[in-house]
C-alpha cells in the first residue's frame, strides 16, 4: 500500500465542505443540547407533576433510543406530517434534542450540588425567585458543569458521521464519497481521522478556555 | 455612621413602644422530634434579645420561622403587625424587606464581587439605583472594615472577612430586625472578635431590633437588653443578662452557662 500525496490534494476541496458540514452540526448541536437541556433541567423542578412527568417521559425516551433510529424519523417521518426540513437542519436537530437529555442531567446534578444556603440567603434578601435562579443559582451550577458539558461536545462531535445517514455530507460522508470515485481510501479517511482529533482537541481547549473564565 | 443602617420605616415611632414580633403557641416538628413547643414569645421595637441554650433546643428554628425559611407546624407569627403563615406572597415580601438575617456559614454569593454581594438586593429589591446602591454599600464596608475589599471575591477573604461582609449585605437592606444565627460559630477562634466587635457597634449606634443566637456568653451580656434560656423547645427562663448569668433560677440553666463559660 502507498500513500499518496497527490489523492490528499484532490481530495481537500471536498475535505474543506464536509470540515464545514461537521463544524456547523457540532457548534449548533453544542447550543441546542446546552439550552435544551437547561430548559428540561428547569422543567424537572416545576412543582407540578402535569410538567415533570410529560418531560420525564419524553427524555427518558429520546435518551434511550439510539441517535441513528431519531434522525431516520425525524427525516423521513415528518415529512409525511407536513414537516420538510433540511438534511443538515434535521440532523443539527436531532443531535441537540439526542444531547440535551444527557446535558439536562448534568446541569440538575449542578443545580442540586449549589448548596443550600445560597437560596436560604436569596430568600432573607428577598430576591426573586427568578433572579435567584438568573445571577446566584445557574451562575454556580453552570460554572461546575462546565467540564462534564465538555465530554458531551467531544461525544456530539463523535457522533457528527451519522447524519451521513440521512444524506449530511459531513467528513465522513465527503471521504466516502471520493474514495468511491476515486477508489483511494486511505488518504481521505486518514486526513478526516487527524481532522476530528484535531477538532476534539480545539474543543477540550475552547471549554477548558471557558471554564476559567467562569471560575474566579 | 448610625444614620446610615438605620431601618427604612421610621423605627423611632416604634422603639420601646410595642412588640414588633410575636410567636403565639407555635409549635415546629421535624418527623417526631418536637424542635419548638407551644412556644410564646415577644420582642420589642428595638431590643436585643439573645437566644441561649444547648444545641437542638429551637434556637435557629425560631429565626429560620421569622425569615420565612420554614414554616410552623402549629401557632402564629407576627411581625410589625403581619401575620405570617398563612399570608399572601405579597405580604411575606414585605415581611421579609423588614428583616435581614446573617448565617453561620456566611452563605456568601461566591460568584459576585463583596460590592455586588451588597448591592445586588437593593438594586433588585428595594429598586435603588446603582450608584445610590454602591455608595450605601462602600459605607458599610467601611462600617465593617473591608473598604479595601470591595472587588474581592468571598473565596479571597478569611472567614470572619466573610461574615462581616455578610453582616454588610444584612445591614444594606436597611432592616427593622437582624437575626444572628451563630455568625461565630465557623469562625476560627482569632476571627471571632472582629465580628463580635463590628455586632457590638450595631447594636450601640442604631435602632435595629437584634435576635442574636450565640455561644459568645461575654457577647450576649454586653448587647442584650434581654436573654431567653432555651431548653427543648421551650423557654425555661427569661431575664435581663445580669441576672441570667450571675444569679440564674433553673438548675438547668445554671448547669448549662456553668458548661460554656
Amino acid at each position: 500500500m502507498k500513500w499518496d500525496w497527490g489523492a490528499v490534494g484532490d481530495f481537500m476541496p471536498q475535505f474543506w465542505d464536509g470540515l464545514l458540514v461537521t463544524l456547523q452540526a457540532l457548534a449548533l448541536g453544542s447550543v441546542i443540547s446546552f439550552v435544551l437541556g437547561l430548559v428540561w433541567a428547569l422543567l424537572m423542578r416545576a412543582p407540578t407533576r402535569w410538567v415533570t412527568w410529560p418531560v420525564g417521559a419524553v427524555t427518558e425516551f429520546v435518551r434511550n433510543t439510539p441517535l441513528l433510529v431519531q434522525l431516520f424519523f425525524l427525516f423521513y417521518v415528518l415529512p409525511e406530517w407536513g414537516f420538510t426540513f433540511s438534511a443538515l437542519t434535521t440532523g443539527v436537530f436531532a443531535i441537540g434534542l439526542h444531547y440535551s437529555t444527557y446535558t439536562m442531567q448534568v446541569y440538575r446534578a449542578g443545580i442540586e450540588a449549589v448548596p443550600v444556603g445560597q437560596w436560604e440567603a436569596a430568600t432573607a434578601l428577598n430576591l426573586p425567585v427568578a433572579r435567584t435562579w438568573r445571577v446566584v443559582i445557574l451562575p454556580q451550577a453552570i460554572r461546575r458543569v462546565v467540564p462534564a458539558l465538555g465530554n458531551y461536545v467531544i461525544a456530539m462531535l463523535k457522533d457528527t458521521p451519522l447524519l451521513m445517514a440521512i444524506t449530511v455530507l459531513d467528513m465522513l460522508g465527503q471521504a466516502r464519497l471520493f474514495s468511491q470515485e476515486h477508489f483511494q481510501f486511505t488518504e481521505p479517511l486518514t486526513v478526516i481521522g487527524v481532522a476530528f482529533i484535531l477538532i476534539s482537541y480545539l474543543a477540550s481547549l475552547l471549554m477548558r478556555a471557558l471554564e476559567r473564565r467562569l471560575v474566579h | 455612621m448610625s444614620t446610615d443602617i438605620q431601618p427604612e420605616q421610621n423605627p423611632l415611632d416604634k422603639r420601646g413602644t410595642g412588640e414588633l414580633i410575636r410567636l403565639d403557641q407555635v409549635t415546629k416538628r421535624f418527623g417526631d422530634n418536637t424542635v419548638l413547643d407551644h412556644l410564646d414569645f415577644s420582642v420589642e421595637a428595638g431590643k436585643h434579645v439573645t437566644l441561649i441554650g444547648p444545641s437542638g433546643s429551637g434556637k435557629t428554628t425560631i429565626l429560620r420561622l421569622l425569615m420565612t425559611l420554614t414554616k410552623p407546624d402549629e401557632g402564629t407569627i407576627t411581625v410589625d403587625g403581619q401575620r405570617l403563615f398563612p399570608a399572601s406572597d405579597k405580604e411575606v415580601r414585605e415581611v421579609r424587606k423588614k428583616i435581614g438575617m446573617v448565617f453561620q456559614q456566611f452563605n456568601l454569593f461566591p460568584n459576585m464581587s463583596v460590592l455586588r454581594n451588597i448591592t445586588e438586593a437593593p438594586v433588585t429589591v428595594l429598586g435603588l439605583s446603582k450608584d445610590e446602591a454602591e455608595a450605601r454599600a462602600r459605607e458599610l464596608v467601611d462600617l465593617v472594615g473591608l473598604a479595601d475589599k470591595c472587588d474581592a471575591y468571598p473565596a479571597q477573604l478569611s472567614g470572619g472577612q466573610q461574615q462581616r461582609v455578610a453582616i454588610a449585605r444584612a445591614l444594606a437592606m436597611r432592616p427593622q430586625v437582624l437575626l444572628l444565627d451563630e455568625v461565630t460559630s465557623a469562625l476560627d477562634p482569632e476571627l471571632v472578635a472582629g465580628v463580635l466587635d463590628v455586632l457590638r457597634d450595631i447594636a450601640r449606634s442604631t435602632d435595629i431590633t437584634m435576635l442574636c443566637v450565640t455561644h459568645e456568653m461575654n457577647f450576649a451580656r454586653d448587647i442584650s437588653d434581654q436573654v431567653l434560656m432555651f431548653d427543648s423547645g421551650r423557654i425555661i427562663e427569661a431575664g435581663a443578662p445580669e441576672k441570667i448569668f450571675s444569679e440564674p433560677e433553673q438548675d438547668r440553666t445554671r448547669e448549662f452557662l456553668s458548661a460554656v463559660l
